[in-house]
C-alpha cells in the first residue's frame, strides 16, 4: 500500500460517512498502516522473533448530538461501509454528548522528523545482527532483552474539511547482562537503526552487571539517590499519566497547578513529539508541537485533546489519542532538560574495586562525586500509584543499586522497595544535580519516549528491603 | 477462501519455505466498550479485527509474521515471512526446540452464553451505567465512573501437524466505581472491583452484579473514607477479601510458576521467578490450606477455553497441593526444555500475537471456613479488599498492595473503616502464614494482564475466596 492509499482511505471513510449518515453527519477518520518488529533474546540466543504488517481505521462520528468511535481491520469498500454503518448506528442509539467539542477546523500539518527509510524496511537479519553484537559484547555472562523497529504511514481526514499525513519510524535497543542472579542494563531509543551499536550496549550491560554482583542488604530509610536515565524515565511517565494529564487536571485528580513553582527550579520539562519519532498529528488531527509543561520550576500547563481543552476554556495542545475520553490527553514525549553547563568528571574515579563499571557516563560519575552517602538507582520497576492526587507511588529498583560513600560507588546493594511521592521528590530544594545530556528511553510502545539525563536528589523513601 | 484454508495457507507455505513445523490461527474479533462518568456516557467503542498469524520453527529458531488479510497470495506470503523470520534467528541460536507430543484433533468449542452480550441494546447497555453513575453523584461522589466491555473472538487453528481447531469465545463484564476528592488526596470505592468483574459468560453476567443497587453505598464509603483514620502501621492479622486474594494469586502464584519466567525467557522484561525447576514437586510454597489449581474448563472463568493456542485441550491440573508447589504452566516447547510432558497454557492476544505462556484460570480451592468466621476468630487485625494498587519484584518475591478500604478487626468484630490500607511481604513467608480459608470462592475475572514484547494483554480467571493471614506489614506509607 502506498502512502497515497492512506489519503484515499481516511476520505473514502468521510465521504462514507456523509453519504450513509447525511450532511449533518460529523466524522474524523485515522488510518495507519504499521510494519513493526521485534528480535527478542533470552539466555543469548533469540527466542522470539515477530513481524506484522498491519493496517487500521479508527473512526468517531457525531450526529444527532450523540457520539460514538469504532476501528477495524478490513479496508475494502464493503469493510469500511460497515465500519460506518454500526459506527453511526451506535451513535444514533447513544445517549447525548454534551462536551462534544466539534471537529478539528484546517490548519497546516507541522513537519515531522525526516524519515530513515532503513529503519523503516529494516530487515530480520539486521535486527539479529544486532542482538548477536550485544550478546558477543556482553564476554560470556547471559543476556536477555530485544531490538525492534517501527515504520507508521498515518493519514487524517474530518468532514470539517481538514487532512493531514505523516510517517513515523523508531528504532530501540534494551538488554540485560546477568551475573549470579545481578542484571545490569542498557536501553535507547533512536531514529534511525544505525544509530544503535549493539556491542556498544552489550559492554554497558556487561560492565553494570559485573560491578552488581554480591550485593548486600541496607535497611530500608531516606536515602540521598543518584538516579540513571532509566530511573528517571519512570518519574517522567507517572508525572505525564497522572499529573499533565488534561483529563485528570479537570476532574482535579492532578497535583499540577499551573503558575506555581511546584517543583525545584533545576527541573524544566518539555513534550517534545517531533524531536523524534513522532506523527504530526494528533487523534483528532491536530498538529502536534513542543510544549512546555513546568519552566524552571513552575508548572506551565498540562496536555489537552479537544475535549479536555474546552472544558478548561484551553485550546487542544495536540495530545489526543484514541480512547482518550476515558483515559484523557497524555504527554508521550517527555523531556528533561540538562543542566546548561554540565558537570564533568572521570567515569574512572567515580567506582572503586569491585563495583567499578557501575558508572557508565560522564554525566552519573560528577553527580556521584557530589555524595557524600547515597545510593546510585539504575532503573525503577512495577511502579505503581498508591495515591494519583499526591502522585504517591511505590515500586522497586532494579537492574543495578550501588552504595555510595564519600563521592565514590563501593560497592553493590540489593533491590530496594520505596514508596514515594514524585512531585514531592522533585519539589522545590530537592535537586541537588543534573546532568548535561539527556538519553531517550523507549517505552513499550513505538512513538513514546522519555528523556532524561542522570537526576541527583535530596531524599528518596526506601520503604522496605528484598527480604520484606 | 475459509479461514481454514487461509491458516491452512500459510502453514504449507511456511514449511515449503524450509520449517519443520508450522502454525496459524485466524483470529476475528469483535469488541465493544462504553464508559460513563457522572451521568453520562464518555465514550462509546465499536473495533471488529480480522486477521492470521503464523508461526514457524526452523531447526531450533522461530519466527513469527501476522497479516490483516486472508486472501491466498497474502497467507502464503505470510507463511515464506515467518520462515525467513526464523532463519534470521537462527544467527544468534537459543538451545534446541523440542515440542511435548498432543493429539492432533479436528475439533469445535464454544463458551456458554445466555443473552449476547452485542445483542442487547446499547441504549439499555448505556442507561445501565448512566443511572448507576448518577446516583453515585447524587450520593456525595466527585467523580462517578461506570464501564462494560464485551469480547467475541472466532479463531481457527491449524498446525502442520494435522490440528484443524475451531473456536468462539465470548466474554464480557462491567462496573461501577465512586472517587471522592479531598484535599491533596483521593478516595475511590468500587462495586464489584475497580474496571469491573470479567467471565466468558453472556450479559447475563452483567446482569447478575446488580450495579445500580450498590451506587449509593460506594458512593457513601469514598466520601466516608476522606475522613477515615489512616490504616495504622505496623504487623497485625491481615483478612483478605475475595477480589484481594485474587489478585494476590495472580502476582505471586499465577505469574511465579509461568514456566517461559522460570526459564529464563522474560529475563529483561516482566523478570524471572523464585522458583527453581529442581525443586518443583518438593518445595513448600506455603501452608496447608494452599491448594492452587490450573483449571481452563471452569465454565464462565474468564481463563477457560477448549483448547490453548497451540491445540492443547484444556485440562485441570495441579499447581499447589497441600501447600507444596508441584505444578506449571507450559506451552509444548517450554515444557520440553523443562523436561516436563505437559503444555496446555499458551495464547496469543489477537492473530497479531505470539501465542506465549499465560496463565488460564488459576486459582485457590475452597477453605473450611466463611468470612464472619474469620472475623469472629481474629481478636486483632485489619481487613482490607478490593485492589487499589499492585506491585511486585521481577522475581515475583517481594509485593506491596494498595487496596480501597480497610476495616479494623476487634475482638472478633468489624469496626471502624480504615483509609489507605497497604500490605507488604514476601510471597511464600506469607502464603505460609495462612491459617484461614473460607469456602465463599468467586471465580474473578483479570482482563489486563500484561506481558510480552511487543505487549500483550492476557485474559485470566482466579477463583478466590476470602483468607487469613499472621503478623503482615501494613501500613506502608510515604
Amino acid at each position: 500500500m502506498s502512502a497515497r492509499s492512506e489519503v484515499e482511505l481516511a476520505g473514502q471513510v468521510v465521504e462514507l460517512v456523509r453519504r450513509i449518515g447525511g450532511p449533518g453527519a460529523q466524522a474524523e477518520a485515522v488510518v495507519t498502516r504499521a510494519d513493526l518488529a521485534l528480535t527478542r533474546f533470552a539466555n543469548s540466543g533469540i527466542h522470539q522473533n515477530v513481524s506484522e504488517s498491519t493496517v487500521g481505521v479508527r473512526l468517531r462520528v457525531h450526529v444527532d448530538g450523540r457520539t460514538a468511535a469504532g476501528g477495524g481491520s478490513v479496508v475494502t469498500t464493503d469493510g469500511l461501509s460497515a465500519l460506518v454503518e454500526r459506527t453511526l448506528t451506535a451513535a444514533r442509539l447513544c445517549p447525548p454528548d454534551p462536551g462534544w467539542p466539534g471537529l478539528t477546523p484546517p490548519m497546516p500539518t507541522p513537519d515531522a522528523p525526516p524519515v530513515d527509510e532503513a529503519t523503516a524496511h529494516a530487515e530480520p537479519d539486521q535486527r539479529a545482527d544486532r542482538v548477536g553484537a550485544f550478546v558477543a559484547a556482553a564476554g560470556g555472562l547471559s543476556t536477555a532483552g530485544y531490538c525492534r523497529t517501527a515504520h507508521r504511514s498515518s493519514a487524517f481526514a474530518n468532514s470539517a474539511g481538514h487532512s493531514a499525513y505523516g510517517r513515523s519510524v523508531e528504532a530501540a535497543m534494551d538488554g540485560i547482562a546477568r551475573r549470579d542472579g545481578a542484571d545490569g542494563v542498557a536501553r535507547r531509543s533512536a531514529d534511525r537503526l544505525s544509530d544503535l551499536d549493539g556491542a556498544e550496549l552489550g559492554a554497558q550491560a556487561a560492565a553494570k552487571a559485573q560491578a552488581a554482583a554480591d550485593p548486600v542488604e541496607l535497611p530500608p530509610g531516606h536515602y540521598e539517590v543518584v538516579f540513571e536515565p532509566a530511573a528517571v524515565a519512570d518519574l517522567l511517565q507517572n508525572l505525564s499519566f497522572y499529573g499533565f494529564n488534561g483529563k485528570r487536571y479537570a476532574e482535579r485528580q492532578s497535583f499540577a497547578e499551573p503558575g506555581v513553582a511546584q517543583f525545584d527550579r533545576a527541573v524544566t520539562l518539555v513534550d517534545d513529539p517531533l524531536g523524534g519519532s513522532g506523527l504530526p498529528f494528533d487523534a483528532e488531527g491536530t498538529g502536534r508541537r513542543a510544549l512546555t509543561l513546568v519552566e524552571a520550576g513552575t508548572t506551565r500547563a498540562v496536555a489537552h485533546d479537544r475535549r479536555t481543552a474546552a472544558e478548561a476554556g484551553a485550546e487542544s495542545t495536540g495530545h489526543a489519542v484514541a480512547g482518550g475520553a476515558t483515559w484523557g490527553p497524555m504527554p508521550r514525549n517527555l523531556r528533561l532538560a540538562g543542566a546548561a553547563a554540565g558537570p564533568a568528571s572521570a567515569v574512572g574515579r567515580s567506582t572503586t574495586g569491585a563495583a567499578a563499571g557501575a558508572v557508565v557516563d560522564a554525566d552519573t560519575a560528577a553527580l556521584v562525586a557530589g555524595v557524600r552517602r547515597g545510593l546510585l538507582v539504575t532503573d525503577l520497576w512495577y511502579t505503581r500509584v498508591l495515591d494519583p492526587k499526591s502522585l504517591v507511588v511505590t515500586g522497586l529498583t532494579r537492574n543495578g543499586v550501588w552504595l555510595i560513600e564519600d563521592g565514590t560507588v563501593v560497592r553493590a546493594v540489593r533491590d530496594l522497595r520505596f514508596t514515594e511521592s514524585y512531585p514531592r521528590a522533585l519539589g522545590p530544594g530537592a535537586v541537588l544535580g543534573l546532568g548535561a545530556r539527556p538519553v531517550r528511553q523507549p517505552e513499550r510502545v513505538d512513538g513514546a519516549w522519555w528523556a532524561a539525563p542522570s537526576l541527583r536528589l535530596t531524599s528518596w523513601h526506601f520503604t522496605g528491603g528484598a527480604s520484606g | 477462501m475459509t479461514e481454514f484454508d487461509a491458516a491452512t495457507a500459510a502453514v504449507q507455505a511456511a514449511l515449503d519455505a524450509g520449517a519443520r513445523y508450522a502454525d496459524a490461527r485466524v483470529m476475528h474479533r469483535r469488541y465493544e466498550s462504553m464508559t460513563a462518568r457522572n451521568g453520562d456516557v464518555e465514550e462509546l467503542t465499536q473495533d471488529e479485527s480480522i486477521g492470521l498469524g503464523v508461526r514457524a520453527l526452523v531447526g531450533a529458531s522461530w519466527g513469527f509474521y501476522a497479516v490483516p488479510d486472508l486472501s491466498d497470495a497474502a497467507a502464503r506470503d505470510a507463511g515464506r515471512r515467518a520462515t525467513r523470520t526464523a532463519m534470521a534467528s537462527a544467527r544468534v541460536p537459543g538451545p534446541p526446540v523440542d515440542l511435548v507430543p498432543v493429539e492432533a484433533v479436528t475439533a469445535s468449542w464454544a463458551s456458554g452464553c445466555q443473552i449476547d452480550p452485542l445483542g442487547v441494546p446499547l441504549s439499555d447497555k448505556g442507561d445501565l451505567l448512566v443511572d448507576a453513575t448518577r446516583t453515585m453523584t447524587e450520593h456525595g461522589a466527585d467523580l462517578a465512573e461506570g464501564l462494560y466491555q464485551i469480547w467475541d473472538t472466532a479463531k481457527w487453528f491449524v498446525s502442520s501437524e494435522g490440528h484443524r481447531i475451531d473456536q468462539r469465545i465470548r466474554e464480557c463484564g462491567g462496573g461501577i466505581s465512586a472517587t471522592s476528592i479531598g484535599d491533596g488526596e483521593t478516595q475511590r470505592r468500587s462495586w464489584p472491583s475497580y474496571r469491573g468483574q470479567y467471565g466468558t459468560t453472556g450479559w447475563e453476567l452483567v446482569e447478575s452484579l446488580d450495579l445500580a443497587a450498590h451506587a449509593a453505598q460506594i458512593a457513601e464509603e469514598s466520601r466516608a473514607l476522606l475522613t477515615a483514620p489512616p490504616c495504622p502501621a505496623g504487623e497485625t492479622d491481615l483478612i483478605l477479601g475475595g477480589e484481594q486474594l485474587a489478585l494476590q494469586i495472580h502476582e505471586s502464584v499465577g505469574h511465579a510458576i509461568e514456566l517461559d519466567r522460570i526459564l529464563g525467557w522474560e529475563a529483561a522484561f516482566a523478570g524471572t521467578s523464585w522458583l527453581d525447576l529442581a525443586q518443583l514437586g518438593s518445595l513448600r510454597y506455603g501452608s496447608e490450606l494452599m491448594n492452587i489449581t490450573i483449571d481452563p474448563t471452569i465454565p464462565g472463568a474468564l481463563g477457560s477455553f477448549g483448547f490453548d493456542d497451540e491445540g492443547y485441550p484444556a485440562v485441570k491440573r495441579d499447581a499447589v497441593r497441600d501447600g507444596r508447589w508441584v505444578g506449571v504452566l507450559a506451552g509444548r516447547d517450554s515444557a520440553a526444555m523443562a523436561s516436563l510432558d505437559y503444555g496446555g497454557s499458551v495464547r496469543a492476544d489477537g492473530w497479531a500475537r505470539l501465542p506465549m505462556v499465560r496463565m488460564t484460570n488459576v486459582g485457590l480451592e475452597p477453605g473450611p471456613h466463611t468470612l464472619e468466621e474469620i472475623i469472629a476468630a481474629t481478636d486483632d487485625g485489619v481487613l482490607m479488599d478490593l485492589n487499589r494498587s499492585w506491585s511486585i519484584d521481577d522475581k515475583r518475591l517481594n509485593f506491596q498492595f494498595g487496596c480501597e478500604v480497610g476495616w479494623e478487626i476487634k475482638k472478633g468484630r468489624r469496626g471502624r473503616m480504615l483509609r489507605n490500607p497497604t500490605y507488604t511481604g514476601i510471597g511464600p513467608l506469607f502464603w505460609r502464614s495462612m491459617d484461614m480459608l473460607s469456602s465463599e470462592t468467586v471465580s474473578w475475572g483479570t482482563p489486563n494482564c500484561g506481558k510480552g514484547q511487543p505487549g500483550q494483554i492476557g485474559h485470566t480467571g482466579h477463583p478466590a475466596a476470602p483468607a487469613r493471614f499472621h503478623n503482615v506489614r501494613v501500613g506502608v506509607s510515604a
